[in-house]
């Protein structure tokens, strides 16, 4: 489904990406792990087409598209989805209004028909439920005033109103207390598929109890220098980083 | 002081002038003379040289005579849902023929009102040329307990050949316990460039409430000085909005004064700009008395190579202690060359009071747009809905829901963001 070939990106002229190598494929889960500073952010940012990175070299196709020539918002209705570590507060953009026009910029996109406000109620009330977000918090402007976990919980529930086939979750953990965490991690798992894809960006392994990862991969100095399966994580949240910053490091002074 | 004072320019204004309220107007005229248009460096229009505008653009200082008003044409200025009453003016005179007027209000031509006594011609040279050279005024007088229940839609149709001056004078009285509200859209007819300089005086007595709703959307013709000032008495309610959307040059002097206690002010404002639309408002809010409360927010959205100005001034005399008031002013610039120029300007001499503004400039925020855009939201049409979720929330506070609902149309067609 996705696959990314020697991913250079940049910022401001200072590289972040140093040539990322990764094959995801529908059905799975991969795990994106790493110290701080690693570029597990910046690699979720590139996929969704934030404009402030610059892609230096490689490439990365998704569904057999070229995913990095494409506008962020065809991104989104190719079936990319990034949840967001810091979701944007904006005021005086209702919840509904703003997930109704999404919503239906995807469907026509995708070739379906526009839902009208009868058939949009209902889907947003059976996505509700998945993430025990309260209809109210909807009816308020976007992400304007909510808690940190409703922030969160709102992300996981556009993903669940927008059915993307690539989900990529960016420290979705952060700031969550352990209800939350529970029910932000529930929802993701009731909406994989065999034909969707989840990418989990986290610095914890704490996460990775929920959200069960076929694949591991430790991000360092904006390259994957470790890949393994769930067991890797493990491993991590016992010993730290230390460990795989060293090897790596001794790696290249020889 | 501008050369259009110093000559004969202006003459053919203070000779074409009737000879009613001929003590005001000689009094007027001396103000005017004595104060001249503003110069360049004038502090209060330093930003908006005006004179300079009429000297370019304004050739014939006769006043503008009344033109050819048919029903098609108000027909046709009435925006859709409108359910309420209907005033014309042309070229500020009024229309009876054309008018469907509320018979609880007594509405006629300006005859023996203390024009002059709110607006003072001493505070502002165009106040003083207004009042020394207006051709005919309206008086609209709501009388005490009269509530009128659907708004009053003022349609000003204005038209000049070669740039002439219309110069409509409207004095508002509610009397204790009335309550009523106004829409005031102006029409601009012909081709030329019209200079109006408008006054309008506005008296709410104990408890009453009036609403100011004004559109200005009049195209590149209009330049245009707007002197609206209103004094309020105890426990009454005074509400203006000002949506501005074109013009060439357009300054709004909007003053109020609160002269009772328990009286609440509010004043609104959007300025959506493009072009080389020029838009300045000026306001001014008087606090007098104690326990009065005043709210002002002020937003523009300014593209091309517009021009905004806000000055917001807020006075709060010694004794107006338990002051409430409350200003802010944000705006948003689409281009590099877009310029706009923001002053809050607060002179408190009360120590119990609770004052505060703020005011904001910059760009659309980008990481908004990349969030909407990362839900599958074409990028034109996010930042449509970002604008207008800024613009939107001074749009809230026209309370008559057909003008709401045609500004609302306005405000989206603009910014491209049917939704």
């Amino acid at each position: 489904m996705l696959s990314i070939k020697n991913l250079h990106a940049s910022i401001e002229g200072t590289p972040i990406l140093r040539g990322i190598n990764l094959e995801v494929k529908a059905g799975e889960v991969h795990a994106i792990m790493g110290p701080n500073g690693s570029g597990k952010s910046t690699l979720a940012s590139v996929l969704a087409g934030r404009e402030e990175y610059e892609v230096t070299e490689g490439e990365v196709t998704f569904k057999g598209k070229d995913l990095l020539d494409l506008a962020p918002e065809d991104r989104a209705r190719e079936g990319v989805f990034l949840a967001f570590q810091y979701p944007v507060e904006i005021p005086g953009v209702s919840s509904t209004n703003f997930l109704r026009t999404a919503v239906n910029q995807v469907r026509e996109y995708r070739g379906l028909e526009a839902l009208d406000a009868v058939k949009f109620l209902s889907l947003m009330k059976e996505k509700m439920k998945l993430v025990e977000i309260d209809q109210k918090l909807l009816s308020r402007a976007l992400n304007e005033g909510f808690s940190g976990g409703e922030k969160k919980r709102n992300e996981i529930f556009q993903m669940a109103m927008l059915e993307p086939s690539l989900s990529i979750l960016d420290e979705t953990d952060s700031g969550l207390d352990i209800d939350a965490l529970r029910i932000v991690s529930n929802g993701v798992n009731q909406l994989k598929s065999a034909d969707n894809a989840t990418i989990v960006v986290t610095h914890y392994q704490r996460l990775l109890d929920y959200i069960v990862p076929d694949y591991v991969h430790v991000l360092y100095k904006g390259r994957i220098v470790k890949s393994g399966t769930k067991e890797l994580a493990l491993e991590l949240e016992e010993k730290g980083y230390d460990w795989i910053k060293e090897e790596v490091d001794s790696a290249a002074t020889v | 002081m501008s050369t259009l004072t110093t000559q004969d320019t202006l003459t053919p204004l203070f000779e074409g002038a009737p000879a009613d309220f001929s003590s005001e107007r000689a009094l007027a005229k001396e103000s005017f003379y004595t104060q001249g248009l503003p110069a360049v460096k004038a502090e209060e229009y330093k930003f908006t040289q005006i004179a300079r505008k009429l000297e370019k653009e304004i050739s014939d200082f006769n006043p503008a005579k009344p033109v050819s008003i048919t029903e098609e044409m108000v027909k046709t200025a009435i925006f859709e849902g409108f359910v309420g009453y209907i005033l014309v003016l042309n070229n500020g005179k009024l229309e009876e023929e054309l008018s469907q007027l509320p018979s609880e209000v007594s509405i006629s031509a300006l005859s023996n009102q203390e024009i002059g006594s709110i607006a003072k011609p001493s505070k502002d040279a165009f106040v003083a040329l207004n009042q020394a050279s207006f051709v005919e005024g309206l008086a609209i007088s709501v009388p005490k307990k009269t509530q009128v229940e659907k708004p009053i839609l003022i349609l000003s149709f204005a038209k000049a050949s070669a740039g002439q001056v219309v110069q409509p004078r409207i004095w508002i009285e509610a009397g204790d316990f009335a309550e009523v509200t106004f829409i005031e859209k102006t029409i601009l007819l012909g081709e030329d460039k019209v200079f109006s300089n408008q006054v309008v005086e506005i008296k709410g007595a104990i408890n009453s409430k009036i609403h100011y709703y004004r559109l200005q959307n009049e195209g590149d013709q209009a330049i245009e000085v707007s002197n609206i000032e209103t004094d309020i008495q105890k426990d009454s309610q005074f509400t203006a909005v000002t949506i501005s959307l074109s013009g060439d040059m357009v300054r709004n002097n909007l003053n109020l004064n609160l002269l009772g206690s328990n009286s609440e002010g509010n004043m609104y404002g959007l300025y959506l700009l493009n072009g080389k639309t020029h838009v300045d408002n000026h306001t001014n809010v008087d606090h007098t008395i104690p326990h009065a409360e005043s709210n002002e927010l002020y937003k523009g959205i300014l593209a091309d190579q517009s021009r905004g100005v806000f000055n917001g001034k807020i006075f709060v005399r010694q004794d107006a202690q338990k002051t409430n008031a409350f200003q802010q002013n944000n705006n948003i610039l689409l281009s590099e060359d877009a310029v706009i120029n923001t002053k809050p300007q607060l002179e408190i001499w009360a120590d119990d009071v609770k004052c505060s503004h703020g005011c904001t400039t910059g760009q659309l925020d980008e990481e908004a747009l990349f969030y909407l855009q990362a839900r599958g939201i074409d990028k034109t049409q996010a930042k449509g809905l970002l604008l207008y979720a800024f613009a939107g929330e001074v749009l809230e506070h026209i309370e008559d829901e057909s003008f709401h609902d045609y500004c609302v149309s306005l405000v989206q067609e603009r910014l491209g963001s049917k939704f």
